[in-house]
């Protein structure tokens, strides 16, 4: 059963359109992700989706209920951890969870349990009585999770849940998500870093410019994008010989070779490059350097909107900047 | 789980939500108790007032009550007080008001709109929350003045007065309201904020009688609402009025309606991002 339908669903600001006509579907269980650069579109995707915005045009259901003519029953089903912190700071942990058990009406017994259960799953005991104002950003960003769990959702939105912390709280964080896959959650959450959507996602959709432009697990985007390369430096260009003699070697689906640096596509991965070796002291080919390239999701990104993510960002923050200026 | 989707699915969000209220009521006093800086500037001011122009020209008062406009053997004192309640209640309202917008700055208004509770039951408990700060700073205000020698009516029309505390209140927190949804994201909204409360304070009955200014200014202080919850209030604790009691409590009654309700008509249809 698909926990999200979502069909031809766009968001226009003015003369910017934000979401362009995006439909994806999301099935009970998975952890889909959405990977683009900030201004790509992600966060009004999920706003829609949220009830918080309206779409200009399209449709979405969440667990079967249309985000505009059934906010309430989308509300009740979704858990959201917004991308800014959104937990009240001079309230403790403990109050924040309660207040927000209180305005999804559990029930008094409900509410200790559950306060109890996403403590312990997020590891927070000990940190509950502590105004949010005086606890860590990675405990601040616990807290926000464990309060989007704290309903026990079907379906669990993280926008950009990782941003700003560092690699270590990053990391760690991951890890708690990757627990709550246990719990029988389905989960969309977006993000602008690669390894976040590669660790976490069974599914990833890569959007720029408010549209999709892939979905796929991440293993089948990598592929797509390229193949593992061997790449050998060959020593004094000596290497035409070399390179006719693995012309010949069916493994090798293509030979780029610049005079010097001779990139190999390849199927089988590193235990190819002994082959490669062997090759070479048959032709006696000086080689001065072996690696095998493996393609990234980065590689994937770069494949599918041809700039790399970072490229991206710098591009869309100069465009948001002036967006902003010219709406004052 | 199977009971669980079930009541999910068959709740509509009702417009009166008791307990979310009662939760969102709870959230302001705790915030009020935990930022003590804030709980003691708010007391500050009108006590200063009460202390540094109070006492001193009700000195001078003594000696004629007339050169303040006011009636025979009539304290200032008696006179300023409710004033500076009215002003302790008008402040606290514009700035409760607007605070339901203006969480926006800090993001939990999202973790609000989003729960499956209804625009006028987020309003209500909010608004609950910040009518009993503002009428709890007031209660203070009218216990200090007491001590420092205030009479009061000796009538059960004292109480009175609580009603007119609840009407300012809600007059404000109304227009604190519509100036948020409308000007809230406006860069120094704070400035915009005081820009309204100084005159509505000063240009009211709050600290001299009606009869002691200028004719001009007597036409815009009877068009301001806060001269009639000043003056209700004034009728109902010390037994000084410029105008009937009955007018002053339809006049602010109809402001409180009217601005309560745009208010709340304005948040309904805010969007929540």
């Amino acid at each position: 059963m698909n926990v999200l339908e979502v069909e031809g669903l766009t968001k226009i600001f003015g003369d910017f359109t934000a979401v362009d006509h995006i439909s994806f579907t999301v099935p009970e269980g998975e952890i889909f992700g959405f990977l683009g650069p900030n201004g790509a579109g992600k966060s009004t995707t999920i706003k829609m989706l949220t009830t918080i915005l309206n779409p200009t045009s399209g449709e979405a259901r969440v667990c079967g209920y249309d985000i505009v003519r059934e906010r309430d029953e989308v509300r009740r089903n979704i858990g959201i951890v917004f991308q800014d912190p959104s937990t009240d700071r001079f309230l403790t942990g403990r109050e924040n969870l309660r207040y927000h058990a209180v305005m999804y009406h559990l029930s008094p017994k409900e509410i200790e349990e559950r306060i109890d259960e996403v403590l312990d799953l997020l590891e927070l005991r000990g940190r509950e009585d502590t105004p949010i104002n005086d606890c860590s950003t990675g405990i601040q960003r616990r807290f926000e999770v464990a309060r989007g769990f704290l309903t026990h959702p079907r379906l669990l939105f993280l926008d950009e849940p990782t941003i700003g912390l560092d690699m270590q709280a990053r990391k760690r964080l991951w890890s708690y998500i990757d627990k709550l896959r246990k719990e029988e959650i389905t989960i969309l959450l977006t993000t602008h870093y690669i390894e976040e959507a590669d660790y976490l996602c069974d599914r990833v959709g890569i959007i720029d410019h408010g549209k999709i432009v892939a979905i796929d697990t991440p293993q089948n985007l990598k592929h797509v994008a390229g193949s593992e390369v061997v790449r050998v430096e060959v020593a004094n260009g000596q290497g035409t010989k070399f390179a006719d003699a693995l012309r010949a070697v069916d493994w090798i689906t293509a030979i780029e070779y610049d005079g010097h640096e001779m990139r190999l596509s390849v199927v089988g991965g590193e235990r190819r490059i002994p082959e490669v070796l062997a090759v070479a002291s048959q032709t006696g080919t000086p080689i001065t350097s072996v690696e095998l390239v493996r393609p990234s999701l980065e590689d994937a990104f770069l494949y599918y909107t041809g700039k790399t993510i970072r490229e991206e960002e710098g591009s869309m923050q100069d465009l948001m900047r002036t967006r902003m200026r010219k709406r004052r | 789980m199977e009971n669980a989707t079930v009541s999910r699915g068959s709740r509509v969000s009702r417009l009166i939500d008791p307990l979310p209220i009662y939760i969102m009521w709870l959230r302001e006093m705790k915030r009020m108790f935990r930022v003590k800086a804030r709980l003691i500037s708010n007391l500050l001011m009108p006590v200063l007032f009460l202390a540094f122009l109070g006492l001193p020209l009700s000195m001078v008062s003594m000696n004629g009550s007339e050169m303040f406009g006011l009636p025979p053997g009539v304290d200032f004192l008696d006179f300023l007080a409710p004033g500076i309640i009215g002003m302790t209640i008008l402040f606290s309202s514009l700035m409760g008001g607007a605070s339901v917008v203006w969480d926006k700055e800090f993001g939990f208004l999202k973790e609000v709109m989003v729960a499956p509770v209804s625009r006028f039951s987020i309003l209500l408990g909010r608004q609950a929350g910040a009518m009993t700060i503002s009428i709890g700073q007031a209660l203070i205000i009218l216990l200090i003045a007491t001590l420092m020698g205030v009479n009061l009516q000796n009538s059960p029309v004292v109480l009175l007065s609580i009603v007119f505390m609840v009407l300012t209140s809600a007059t404000f927190m109304g227009l604190g309201l519509i100036l948020a949804t409308k000007l809230g994201e406006m860069e120094g909204f704070m400035a915009i904020l005081s820009l309204f409360q100084m005159p509505l304070f000063f240009m009211s009955v709050a600290l001299f009688p009606l009869d002691l200014m200028p004719k001009w200014l007597g036409y815009i202080i009877c068009l301001n609402p806060f001269t009639y919850g000043v003056d209700g209030m004034r009728g109902a604790l010390v037994g000084i009025s410029t105008f009937p009691l009955l007018l002053d409590l339809g006049v602010i009654f109809a402001w409180a309606a009217v601005l309560a309700g745009l208010g709340t008509h304005f948040f309904s249809t805010m969007e929540a991002d």
